[in-house]
């Protein structure tokens, strides 16, 4: 289980929390009606399934409910970062692993309970 | 006396404080701090279980989790009995009753035993092999004797009693292991101020210091120093010492569980307690000290009762104070065998000989062999064991042939060296590398913050290890943003530092194909079956270990992986990195599923969710059914009706008089926005521009591919306002569809989505009788057919509270639909029942509602569609706006196989008998004479008896179906042929009119 850095609530928490919702940056098409089958079948059908850097959408569904979009690796799993929906993607080159928030746990909030 | 093999004087345990335990029946005296291992070996018992495949007398093996033979059933009660609990990691307490496993009718006589002489047809893959064929007799006679003959322990079959507990821990460092590199590593991250967390499989901390005694840290005994360190760590604030405890898992991110057995080693624990607990870390960085596993030697007959690990006898010794033999003999390939001799021969014990498949042993242990008088036959093997129920003899001669000597003994101690343990840091994924020089399989590149520290590192020497390990715990702290003021100095010394070690088959595991040199004794996989794997043509690593089953018993190969693929890679030619090692999987040892499950049962398995009205309906006698987490009133049967009774009643009563209905688990949703129109326009098919405000429309929503993804009645309430309804099963998913496109295609869209699935209690107020039953309740509105039409909603009171009173219907009948915030619900329920009940209406359940919409040929998306049906399919192309320019699905309804000819289609079936009711999921053919397989043209999707039409009704999926109205099909089932007429889908009021009433 992993924990994963939500850019509208600005913390890191459980996945639990979240829901995978598919691949990131593909655009609705505005033209709908006028779109090929081809293009139709590429836009709605067709998706890489890559094996190492993905561009995907989460959901922080039982939290602020927010989608945001993620890069992240299919083979270790880790998150490389996240950001907010409708931003373009981020130049990897120039990353730094998603910032480590505070997180509010029963021992950070209840100091030394035990 | 608490067995006569205890050695006055050894071992660390209290001899005062006894405590008694039964084995097969048997009463036996125990230590406190006994493990069911030690107290059985201290009453001379070796003989503890049978083994799986042969049914071969087996004994205990090592002292620790690795223990692959020495598995018995634990009993406290009928509902607690744990099998396959390792005696080597299980405490005694008072009173315990443990049963051996896997014989029939006795441990010491056992009908199984017959296996080993027909072991020659028992070759590995042999089952595979064998019971292949014929495929039905694998399923009623293979398995289930298979199963009956072998199997290990068994399951008890009353609910466990016991409660499990879970927690979430955040720190800094996890260490995983408390032996010297362990805590060493605790002490230097405590020290710097971050959180740590250290845990530990056993009852107390120390690892190997439990059996080496000569080691000293600081200037103390060793295992004293461990307690000592153990005291002080849990004394820090800033630290959990978790003894008991095994780190089992290791996932992404630092993500680390652990078991923590809380109960299993008390004889009358606290039932407010947890029996175990599960402790999900979430780690900064993680320090892996899991020490090493000790290999055994591959020999023929290496398995029988007596012989074992020699660091478990040192155990068995120096910790428990029991000696495992009275004349014992050692087989090693490694210098760390030989201290086990010296400390039983100083001990007391007769050392018969020590047997060393190498020329040339350490020098160190060899001087003090000599010097402590013990015969050591260097160059030599271990080829041949005897004695039925416990070893009695080994023969021995030198490596390449020669003499045979018999040696007598009454334990055989083995040692082919030591495997580092890198499970934990193969589970967080890291790469493992081969080290050619010390033929060992070490931490290679990591792919998590993590660090392995001393023997699982590689790392043999003492002070190194300690040296190691500080260093580690600062670094770990370090990096998790913790300093220490000053640096932790330990000195450490031990005895002597050890050469050797060997993988594979040893002298006298011969090439022969009929001698049992075992390298998995869980799984009774020999030398021979590894060599017989690669003639068979496996090649790889993982073939070898599915053809054998070498390490996929309960012990996972902890002792065996290594011999296996040291003899794989001797056959195939190649060396052992280049043949790899199988993967190491989670859990380290076996975990209850208890500990797993948690508190995920029963009640707490899923959430149950009630209606606000649940209580009223269960006094009316409601029987309920689960739609998903939902209870809803199924039927509502009186004095002497079955089911099909009372919902033919409710059928009729609704139709004839009114009946009230429960529909609080519709899903509903606020769509509210300036933007809220045209919002609705992009997710429904429909057109919502021309609907009115207090007018109400039934929506279809499809997904992007043109299948209908759900439907429900939608209201409007003001021209900014509406108030959508989705199917119970739906509301969760179609939420997420909404919020989904307005966050991200639609976000220019200024429209706010609110769930108010809970929020509302919904009564259905249903029938000819509908108006008269309410009216009287209802203020602000004008009910009149008029002022108030079908499909129109209204805000007003009833019974005083504010409603939003829906007109609308899924019975074809004059209906209304009551909603009133939930609190109000069961005030407002128990006034409409009471103007209803005496104008004869009825409380009606989902069966009857069910039936009352089929009749009117209303579908259930889910039931009667399948994500594969357009509103076309459904005769609902009416609710696609053709002018629109798009919506959600308006370029897949578009597909070329979307608006093809012979597409499956809804329609009515009515039944040549008009008695016979057909089955839900059946399926259609045109010629029920056709060869097999027959064509199938389609699937019933609902079927019920209609009591209002007196006759069965049904819906189908039929391809070209509409164009086949009339015609007369087939539903081949096994004892007949149903004859059917394809019809529309409304059966009942094929007007119309009665909705209008
Ligand atoms: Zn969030």
């Amino acid at each position: 289980m992993l924990l994963i850095y939500c850019p509208y609530c600005e913390e890191e928490r459980s996945e639990l929390e979240f829901r995978q919702a598919g691949d990131a940056h593909i655009a609705r098409p505005t033209n709908m009606t006028e779109m090929t089958d081809e293009d139709f079948e590429a836009f709605f059908f067709l998706r890489d399934n890559v094996k190492g850097l993905t561009f995907e959408r989460w959901r922080h569904l039982n939290g602020c409910g927010r989608f945001f979009n993620a890069a992240r690796d299919t083979v270790s799993d880790k998150f490389l970062t996240t950001y907010k929906a409708g931003l373009p993607r981020p130049d990897l080159s120039t990353l730094r692993p998603a910032t480590e928030a505070i997180v509010e746990t029963y021992e950070a909030t209840e100091s030394d309970a035990k | 006396m608490s067995g006569a093999n205890r050695i006055p004087g050894a071992g660390r345990l209290t001899p005062a404080k006894t405590a008694r335990f039964f084995f097969d029946g048997k009463s036996y005296a125990a230590l406190e701090g006994d493990t069911v291992a030690s107290a059985l070996l201290a009453n001379g018992v070796h003989l503890v279980g049978r083994s799986f495949k042969y049914h071969r007398p087996r004994g205990i093996v090592s002292a620790g989790a690795e223990e692959p033979n020495a598995l018995i059933g634990v009993e406290r009660d009928a509902a607690r009995k744990q099998p396959n609990v390792r005696a080597t990691v299980q405490d005694v307490f008072d009173g315990m009753k443990v049963i051996s496993q896997n014989r029939w009718p006795s441990l010491a006589f056992d009908v199984g035993a017959v296996n080993n002489l027909l072991a020659p047809f028992f070759a590995a893959g042999f089952y595979y092999k064998t019971f292949m064929w014929p495929k039905q007799a694998w399923k009623h006679v293979y398995e289930p004797q298979i199963r009956a003959a072998a199997g290990l322990g068994v399951s008890p079959t009353e609910d466990d009693t016991d409660h499990y507990s879970s927690r979430y821990a955040h720190c800094d460092v996890l260490v995983i292991g408390a032996g010297v590199a362990g805590l060493s590593a605790a002490l230097a991250a405590a020290k710097t101020g971050a959180r740590v967390i250290i845990c530990d499989e056993q009852p107390e901390v120390g690892g190997a210091l439990h059996y080496d005694k000569s080691v000293t840290v600081d200037g103390q005994d060793g295992f004293t120093w461990a307690q000592g360190t153990a005291a002080k760590l849990a004394k820090m604030d800033n630290v959990t010492v978790l003894p008991r405890t095994t780190a089992f898992g290791y996932y992404a991110q630092n993500f680390v569980g652990l078991n923590e057995r809380v109960t299993e080693h008390l004889a009358k624990p606290d039932r407010k307690l947890p029996r175990e607990r599960l402790w999900q870390v979430r780690a900064k960085r993680v320090i892996i000290a899991t020490g090493a596993i000790e290999r055994h030697m591959v020999f023929a007959n290496n398995d029988r009762p007596g012989i074992m690990l020699a660091s478990a006898a040192r155990t068995f010794l120096n910790h428990f104070g029991v000696a495992v033999g009275k004349k014992i003999g050692v087989y090693t390939a490694n210098d760390s065998a030989y201290e086990a001799a010296f400390d039983l021969k100083r001990a007391g014990i007769t050392v018969a000989a020590i047997v060393d498949s190498r020329e040339k042993p350490g020098e160190g242990v060899l001087a003090e062999a000599r010097s402590l008088g013990i015969e050591v036959l260097t160059g030599h093997g271990v080829v041949n064991t005897s004695g039925k129920l416990r070893v009695s003899s080994m023969s021995v001669a030198r490596n390449g042939g020669g003499a045979v000597r018999k040696i007598a003994i009454d334990a055989l101690l083995v040692s082919a060296g030591w495997t580092p343990s890198v499970h934990m840091f193969s589970q967080s994924r890291g790469k493992v590398a081969y080290d050619n020089e010390t033929q060992r399989f070490l931490p290679g590149t990591y792919a998590q913050d993590c660090l392995s520290v001393g023997a699982c590192n590689g790392t043999n020497d003492l002070q190194a290890t300690i040296e190691e390990s500080l260093a580690a715990g600062e670094l770990m702290s370090n990096a998790s943003g913790f300093t220490a003021s000053e640096k932790l100095a330990l000195q450490g010394s031990n005895a002597f530092a050890w050469t050797g070690g060997m993988a594979g088959a040893a002298e006298g595991a011969g090439a022969d194909t009929t001698v049992k040199a075992f390298i998995d004794f869980q799984n009774d996989v020999c030398a021979k079956d590894i060599r017989l794997a690669v003639r068979e043509g496996m090649h790889s690593i993982e073939h070898i270990k599915r053809f054998t089953t070498n390490g996929m018993a309960t012990d996972q190969g902890k002792l065996s992986n290594i011999h296996g693929l040291a003899i794989a890679a001797e056959t195939l030619g190649r060396e052992i990195p280049k043949v790899g090692l199988t993967t190491f999987r989670a859990p380290y040892t076996p975990v209850t599923f208890g500990t797993l499950i948690n508190h995920s049962r029963g009640e707490l398995f899923d959430p149950t969710r009630k209606t606000p009205m649940h209580a009223l309906e269960e006094a009316q006698g409601a029987v309920f059914e689960d739609v998903g987490q939902w209870k809803r009133a199924w039927y509502y049967p009186r004095a002497g009706e079955d089911m099909h009774q009372a919902v033919n009643r409710e059928c009729k009563t609704v139709r004839d008089v009114a009946g009230i209905f429960d529909a609080s688990t519709l899903g509903k949703i606020e769509v509210v926005g300036p933007d809220a129109a045209q919002f609705l326009n992009l997710i429904y098919t429909n057109s919502w521009d021309t609907l009115k405000p207090g007018r109400c429309r039934y929506g279809i929503m499809l997904r992007e591919d043109g299948f209908v993804y759900d439907d429900g009645v939608v209201g409007r309430m003001a021209e900014d306002r509406f108030h959508v309804t989705t199917t119970t099963g739906g509301a969760a998913r179609v939420m997420n569809h909404m919020e989904d496109y307005l966050q991200t295609e639609f976000p220019h869209l200024n429209v706010w989505l609110t769930s108010a699935t809970e929020q509302w209690a919904v009564i259905a107020v249903q029938g000819p009788k509908a108006r008269e039953i309410i009216a009287p309740l209802v203020e602000g509105i004008d009910l009149s057919n008029e002022a108030f039409p079908h499909m129109s909603v209204r805000e007003g009171k009833i019974c005083g509270v504010p409603t939003r009173l829906f007109r609308m219907s899924f019975t074809g009948e004059t209906g209304f639909e009551v909603n009133v915030p939930a609190d109000f619900g069961p005030a407002v329920w128990a006034a409409i029942w009471a103007q209803a009940e005496p104008m004869g209406a009825c409380a009606y359940g989902t069966e009857a509602m069910h039936i009352l919409r089929a009749e009117k040929g209303y579908i259930i998306v889910g039931q009667d569609t399948d994500g594969t049906v357009t509103p076309d399919d459904a005769s609902l192309g009416w609710a696609v706006g053709k002018k629109k320019t798009d919506f959600v699905g308006i370029r897949g309804l578009r597909r070329p196989d979307l608006v093809a000819d012979g597409r499956k289609q809804l329609v009515g079936l009515l039944t040549k008998d008009p008695k016979v009711v057909l089955e839900e999921g059946a399926q259609i053919v045109a010629d029920p004479n056709q060869a097999l397989p027959m064509t199938m043209i389609g699937h019933v999707t609902s079927a019920y008896w209609s009591e209002n039409c007196g006759r069965s009704i049904a819906l189908a999926l039929v391809a070209g179906g509409k164009a086949k109205i009339g015609q007369t099909l087939y539903v081949p089932m096994p004892d007949r042929t149903i004859a059917v007429e394809v019809s529309d889908m409304v059966f009942f009021d094929k007007e119309g009119g009665r909705i209008n009433g």
